[in-house]
């Protein structure tokens, strides 16, 4: 779509979507946000660039084939369950590392967030495939 | 010790294509010592098993549901992991020399070291699962084997027949497998195999008999499945030699002696055996004499050797064991060998056409002295193992009785007699006679190409002249295991010389049968020839007429059910549903009995309103992009809902997916050629509105019956008290969703990336198609 106003505040939104969307994505724990809500939101924020520049910039902007987005995701969501092997658990058993720093934020490690960080990239993979494609059906 | 050894083949078969690269051209001897170690590692069980011993080693695999990684160590599964990793040593390093400078060798040892594996498994096996398991490993790797030219179409086709029936064989093997544990109360063939009574009392008996049976038929190409095992030619020599004359094929003769001491015994077991077993022998062998081609004459004869196993275990203990036990052995050492040097022959001269080939043991002498020993041992010449293989076949077959022991008698002599007539097209053939002119200009193969088959022929000749061990260390414990008891020595006694008695006779009847036969081979061949032409059908064009019945079958099913109107697709599905639900209130009950008015606030009545409206709204505009908008309206009213009664996950998740779900509409719809045709006309208006009534007015009904019921909120509690010690969260929502039921997460993941990849390619495919397709090489 041509419109200066669209442009510009697509610049400016997209940004902070995403940034919003991996907030929401690590809070998902403990306040309502995860993986899943994280990743329609990032996925909303391309889907709206592709909206004004067109899928072939948004495709540019994404630098790899959304598909291989998906894939990793698949690929994390997969292996955080493996990890749980090492320690003599069932595949997909949490597993927790929760740091001393000294300082006063609290940091965890754990298997779940992988997990979680996998599904954030399966859903924006697969949902920015469907409407990417979806637009461009017509060329 | 024992799992590693088995599973140590795909490890090296994974790592196999950067060993090619690092090492190079000399790559195969390097490969071969780990196949080389587990023959020695196995033949350090060899002592223990002579005198009776099993041994057993068993490792957690899936408990719950009786699944242990065991394995069993007796007679009978010592000698094939001889052999599997004996034959295999050299299959690798003749593979050096086979394919030497081929870019995909590195690829064929993944493939070649993964089948040695599963065969390993499928042999050693105890587990019922386990064995199914490396079972359908040995299929799909013979698969990848028989295609690895999948260049050529005649390859693909016999890799996708190979699977096919061998496959589908092996799903009746699991059913098998599967109720005899059912019956016999374990998984442990083991176990099994010590408790006939049961087995034979069971009223399953005839199908677990039936069921094994088509497994192992179709893994060891038994008539009329057998026309799987000749396509397979089309793999690399080393696969033929390998999987299809000493290995992948015997599998199923390994699993029918494996069920001997619990299945057999029974007239079914007897009767199935030596029919199938001595028509497959006939046929096999009948077969070979037509075939112009020295892998083809092999195949044949294999099919017929494999029919032979079958019958002499039919003829149970002890003299038939005795020659199965015999045969198997003398059947893998030569045709291992002959299999081997016919691919020499084909690597120097270009050509496997025996009526091309002549005079090649001046050019290829030792090659010819390999195939020489091993034409002789096939034969049963004294003082092969070959010979005594026969002697004891006779006197097995002989044992049966006045009717069926003659037929059967008259069935072997003539399958001998024909196998003696191969052996002469095979080894005379192209190494007597006058030279020929052939493509290429003969030279003695490479060492890597002669070494397996002069051990191999050198070994047929040992295990005859050296038979008291043979039968103390190979015939006899293998006869132990089919049997379920070790035999006494004399009925495990194997001879050279045991006078002048009826089955030295037939024997020499047999070999002078097998002379005349192959003085007039052309003659055979030609009428053989026109007399299949005459007949004009066999089991491989059934095969294809089969697979096209299938195809055609189910390509009208599939015009039935998929229809391509996304509306006839939901009007099934929402009449099914309606009718089924509808159907369970009244039978089962569970419907709403009292109605009472909840309190409704405002700010509820709102969102309803807003509900009702949009759904109105989307029955009643003609513009389909209004339709979405208020569909959308439907969406949002439903996340408003959600947070108000405090649930803000779903409701968040609720607001995203209707915007994009909208967007994506949207951008569907825009594409669609709005026809006329597209809207539906007052009929269609009323039925669809029928349907959406009815299921509506269900809905409200099952949603009611569910509201007037106690909650069960013992998961809901569970959850809620241990999501923050266990799982380290207050958010339970995403706590279950990345924690308690992951798993569940991981699936539907993977729905979603798979629906992303179907988009994708439907959206690809009707773009290529739309461009002609046929620019970009190969059309739709």
């Amino acid at each position: 779509m041509n419109s200066v106003i669209l442009h510009t505040a697509t610049r400016l939104l997209m940004s902070l979507i995403l940034m919003f969307s991996v907030y929401i994505m690590f809070r998902g724990h403990n306040e309502p946000g995860g993986g899943f809500i994280g990743g329609l939101i990032a996925a909303s924020a391309i889907v709206l660039y592709s909206a004004a520049f067109g899928a072939t910039w948004a495709r540019q902007a994404l630098r790899v084939p959304s598909m291989s987005i998906a894939g990793c995701g698949l690929f994390f969501a997969a292996i955080s369950g493996v990890f749980s092997a090492f320690a003599g658990s069932p595949f997909l058993t949490g597993l927790w590392w929760i740091p001393h720093l000294n300082i006063e934020v609290h940091l965890a490690l754990s298997t779940p967030l992988l997990f979680d960080i996998g599904v954030y990239l399966v859903v924006i993979g697969a949902i920015v495939t469907i409407a990417l494609e979806m637009e461009e059906a017509e060329d | 010790m024992m799992l590693p050894a088995v599973i140590s083949g795909f490890a090296l078969g994974a790592v196999a294509p950067w060993v090619v690269r690092a090492v190079g051209a000399r790559a195969h001897w390097l490969l071969a010592v780990l196949p080389a170690v587990l023959f020695v590692y196995f033949a350090g069980f060899l002592p223990g098993v002579a005198e009776g011993q099993v041994y057993r080693f068993a490792t957690e695999w899936v408990p719950g549901l009786g699944v242990t990684l065991s394995f069993y160590v007796d007679g009978l599964a010592l000698l094939f992991a001889l052999l599997i990793s004996g034959i295999g040593t050299f299959i690798v390093i003749y593979t050096g020399g086979y394919l030497h400078g081929h870019e995909q060798i590195g690829r064929f040892y993944v493939y070649l070291l993964s089948f040695m594996a599963s065969m390993l498994g499928v042999v050693l096996a105890d587990n019922a699962i386990t064995l199914f398991v490396f079972w359908e490993l040995t299929s799909l790797t013979s698969f990848l084997l028989i295609g690895f030219n999948h260049e050529e179409s005649r390859s693909r086709r016999a890799a996708v027949q190979a699977l096919i029936v061998t496959g589908g064989g092996g799903l009746a093997l699991l059913a098998g497998l599967l109720l005899m544990g059912a019956v016999g109360g374990t998984l442990e063939i083991s176990e099994l195999m010590t408790q006939p009574e049961v087995l034979h009392g069971s009223p399953l008996y005839t199908a677990m008999v039936i069921l094994v049976l088509a497994g192992a038929f179709s893994k060891s190409a038994q008539f009329p499945l057998h026309f799987w095992l000749p396509n397979a030619m089309e793999a690399p020599t080393p696969v033929s030699a390998y999987l299809h004359s000493s290995t992948m094929v015997k599998a199923g003769v390994y699993l029918v002696a494996r069920m001997s001491p619990g299945l057999g015994g029974s007239e079914l077991w007897f009767y199935a055996l030596v029919i199938f077993g001595a028509v497959t022998m006939l046929t096999g062998a009948l077969l070979a004499l037509r075939q112009t081609d020295l892998k083809l004459v092999l195949a044949y004869t294999t099919v017929a050797g494999l029919g032979t196993l079958v019958m002499l275990i039919g003829l149970s203990a002890p003299l038939g064991y005795k020659a199965a036990a015999v045969f198997l052995i003398t059947h893998a050492l030569y045709k291992g060998c002959l299999f081997m040097s016919a691919g020499a022959v084909d690597h120097e001269t270009g050509t496997r056409n025996p009526l091309e080939l002549g005079g090649l043991r001046g050019a290829m002498p030792i090659t010819f002295a390999a195939a020489a020993l091993a034409g002789l041992s096939m034969s049963g010449i004294v003082p092969f193992i070959g010979f005594i293989g026969k002697e004891v076949m006779y006197e097995a077959t002989l044992h049966l009785g006045p009717v069926g022991g003659v037929v059967l008698t008259i069935a072997t002599i003539a399958g001998n007699a024909l196998t003696i007539v191969a052996a002469g097209v095979v080894v005379l053939r192209p190494f007597f006679g006058e030279r020929r002119k052939t493509p290429k200009h003969p030279h003695e193969a490479p060492v890597e190409l002669y070494l397996g088959p002069c051990v191999l022929a050198g070994l047929g000749l040992l295990a005859g002249i050296a038979y008291p061990l043979t039968q103390d260390s190979l015939t006899a414990p293998m006869m132990g295991s089919m049997a379920g008891t070790m035999p006494d020595h004399r009925a495990a006694e194997l001879y050279l010389w045991h006078g002048l008695k009826l089955p030295l006779f037939l024997s020499l009847l047999t070999l002078g049968l097998g002379i005349a036969g192959y003085v007039y081979w052309d003659r055979i061949r030609e009428s053989l020839a026109a007399t299949l032409r005459a007949i004009g059908w066999g089991p491989d064009l059934g095969y294809d007429q089969v697979i096209a019945g299938v195809e055609w079958l189910s390509f009208r099913q599939v015009r039935v059910q998929q229809t391509g109107y996304l509306r006839h697709y939901l009007i099934v599905t929402f009449t099914v549903f309606a009718a089924f639900v509808v159907w369970t209130l009244m039978t089962v009950g569970g419907g709403p009995s009292a109605f009472e008015m909840p309190a409704v606030r405002l700010t509820e009545w709102v969102a309803l309103g807003l509900m009702v409206m949009g759904a109105g709204a989307a029955t009643l505009v003609y513009s389909r992009i209004a339709a979405i908008a208020a569909i959308g309206v439907v969406g949002y009213a439903v996340a408003l809902i959600f947070v108000m009664f405090s649930a803000p996950d779903l409701a968040f998740t609720q607001f995203m997916v209707e915007t994009l779900t909208v967007v994506i509409l949207v951008l569907v719809l825009m594409r669609v050629p709005l026809e006329v045709r597209a809207f539906r006309g007052l009929g269609a208006r009323i039925r669809d509105a029928v349907i959406s009534i009815a299921v509506g007015v269900v809905f409200t009904l099952v949603l009611m019956g569910v509201v007037q019921g106690d909650l069960d909120l013992r998961l809901s509690e569970y959850f809620a008290e241990t999501s923050v010690p266990v799982a380290h969260g207050h958010n339970i929502v995403n706590v279950i969703l990345v924690d308690f039921r992951a798993l569940d997460t991981l699936g539907e993941i993977f729905v979603v990336t798979v629906a992303g990849l179907s988009t994708f390619a439907l959206v690809r495919l009707a773009l290529f198609k739309r461009k002609g397709g046929a620019g970009e090489g190969g059309g739709a």
